[in-house]
């Protein structure tokens, strides 16, 4: 009787595969999601509130939450003014070697953090191309502010520039061409015509920017000479303290980072369901 | 339209410092061991055993991705359930994690007195500190990979030639073996490969669960720290060179794939 009421499409599962594929699925979901997620609070809190709050308010505990916000203070907006050039001259003009220009951009996705941490202590490091020149004017980049920003910047380039470059191209010209004709400069133009039709877009490329410019641990971790206090951020303080048994702290420190990735996430989705038609239709990660 | 002058300068000068000018850098270091000694560098027992676990493991753990996450995309597109947008939010959560953070919490959790790897020892299976701790990390940092790959080409999947294969008598799973899959498997393979490229050069998630025994669970990028350390900067290079030489490969079949996957649909 059920069945004549509601008969089910030829495109729908059987209701036991449904269940089958779908406890699957949330089962793997949990083994490889939602454990790990709450065993970095459940670990943090372990021996009690008062224990993470004290390992948070610990002086190098501080210092590396400085340096991490510090770090990402000065990456993301360079990667986002690099990111709104290249969109606006890949998408407003036409030139050769413009695909093979859009693939030079995202090639830092694909490049190995320890390796994108690697380069930079072969030009800058003391046995490196500059290395002796740098000593001699004693001037720090590795191992020092200058170079984890610099590694920083490689692992987090093509962020912003992925999301507007796309979306960008699909707006085409048109508005710009008539503001421009109108008598209007190029700042006024892009000012009062781009950018409100990528604000959208942009502030989603600086969140995901952002999440992983203070996240970041391998490539900083070749630049940085983790100096305790000085030149280590959230992520290789994490792994000091974890690397000294000192879990208490490592998973406080830790969960800071967790939090900031659950708020990313969060205003992520809220872009995605209410900005969707201006946000790039491709590249969603 | 003003702008492209400065634009254009801009966006090439940025990019020559710090992406180009810094790889071309990486490629030109290890020629001062010579052709031999470059060889000689990468044919090291342990450096090989460092590549073999790196890309062995990779793939075994690109595979589990490709099935599960498969799974995953079918269950989140194609079904309803409460709860639904949640989960699909937080299947982004490896992107979103740091590296280092989902290292501690998955070596912790898969430890002998860890929630998952407590009873798995007890049945005598060790997963922390040996190679298969290392495919638990690449397998947690892959999966969004192939689930975001495949989500909106299942979406957009036309039911049409299901409901005609329905109509022409095949069940189910005929359907999904000679029809669905065949669709999508360029996709697939596009998703599986991300997972597997970004899965070789992964470095913080791993290497706190993998122990790092040399010749057993050391990761190449590991390797690489540790010839910095010892300021063998020729040799890091050397090992830094093949791992870049591998991810262009990759990118350029990426590209080939991804090319093949929009011309199949």
């Amino acid at each position: 009787m059920k069945d004549i009421l509601h008969p089910r499409a030829a495109t729908d599962d059987h209701p036991l595969t449904k269940i089958a594929l779908s406890a699957i699925a949330i089962g793997f979901l949990i083994l490889f999601l939602f454990m790990p997620l709450l065993s970095v609070f459940s670990e943090a809190l372990a021996q009690g509130w008062r224990m993470a709050w004290d390992a948070l308010r610990e002086p190098d505990a501080v210092a590396a939450i400085k340096l991490t916000l510090l770090v990402a203070a000065i990456a993301v907006p360079a990667n986002m003014v690099f990111g709104l050039a290249a969109a606006w001259c890949i998408a407003k003009f036409d030139f050769r070697g413009k695909h093979f220009l859009i693939t030079l951009i995202d090639i830092p996705f694909s490049v190995s953090p320890v390796v994108a941490g690697l380069v930079f202590v072969l030009i800058f490091g003391l046995q490196g191309w500059m290395g002796q020149w740098l000593r001699d004017n004693d001037i720090k980049i590795v191992f020092a502010l200058p170079g984890i920003v610099l590694a920083t910047i490689f692992v987090t380039f093509p962020f912003v520039a992925r999301e507007l470059i796309p979306l960008m191209v699909d707006q085409g010209r048109d508005e710009e061409e008539a503001a421009v004709s109108l008598g209007a400069s190029g700042w006024s133009t892009f000012f009062r015509v781009t950018l409100p039709n990528i604000k959208w877009a942009l502030l989603y490329g600086v969140l995901l920017c952002n999440a992983r410019a203070m996240g970041e641990f391998g490539a900083v971790s070749v630049v940085s000479g983790h100096i305790r206090g000085l030149t280590n951020t959230m992520p290789l303080h994490v792994e000091v303290l974890y690397n000294d048994y000192q879990y208490v702290g490592a998973f406080a420190v830790a969960s800071l980072l967790a939090l900031l990735a659950l708020v990313t996430l969060t205003l992520k989705s809220l872009l995605e369901w209410r900005f969707a038609g201006e946000l790039a239709a491709s590249g969603r990660h | 339209m003003p702008g492209f002058g400065f634009t254009m300068a801009f966006t090439l000068f940025y990019l020559s410092a710090i992406v180009l000018i810094p790889l071309a850098a990486l490629v030109i270091r290890p020629w001062e061991l010579g052709w031999s000694g470059f060889w000689a560098e990468i044919g090291q027992p342990r450096v090989l055993a460092a590549l073999r676990l790196s890309f062995g493991a990779s793939a075994v753990a690109a595979l589990i991705n490709s099935v599960f996450g498969f799974i995953v995309a079918w269950v989140l597109v194609r079904y309803r359930f409460p709860g639904k947008k949640l989960v699909d939010a937080l299947v982004d959560l490896p992107f979103a994690l740091p590296t280092a953070v989902a290292g501690i919490a998955l070596s912790a959790l898969y430890a002998g007195n860890g929630w998952i790897g407590g009873p798995l020892e007890k049945a005598g299976i060790k997963i922390a500190y040996t190679p298969y701790g290392v495919m638990v990390a690449l397998v947690f940092i892959g999966m969004p990979f192939v689930v975001r790959t495949l989500q909106p080409v299942l979406a957009d999947l036309h039911l049409d030639s299901e409901e005609a294969s329905a109509t022409l008598g095949a069940t189910r799973f005929q359907t999904f073996r000679h029809v669905i899959l065949p669709m999508l498997a360029p996709t697939l393979l596009t998703g599986t490969a991300m997972a597997f490229a970004r899965a070789v050069g992964e470095y913080g998630s791993v290497i706190f669960i993998a122990g790092n025994l040399p010749m057993v669970s050391e990761i190449t990028p590991l390797l690489i720290i540790i010839k910095l350390q010892e300021y063998d900067y020729a040799g890091a290079a050397a090992i830094g060179v093949v791992m870049l030489a591998i991810s262009f490969v990759f990118l350029l079949g990426l590209n080939a794939l991804q090319a093949w996957a929009s011309s199949r649909r």
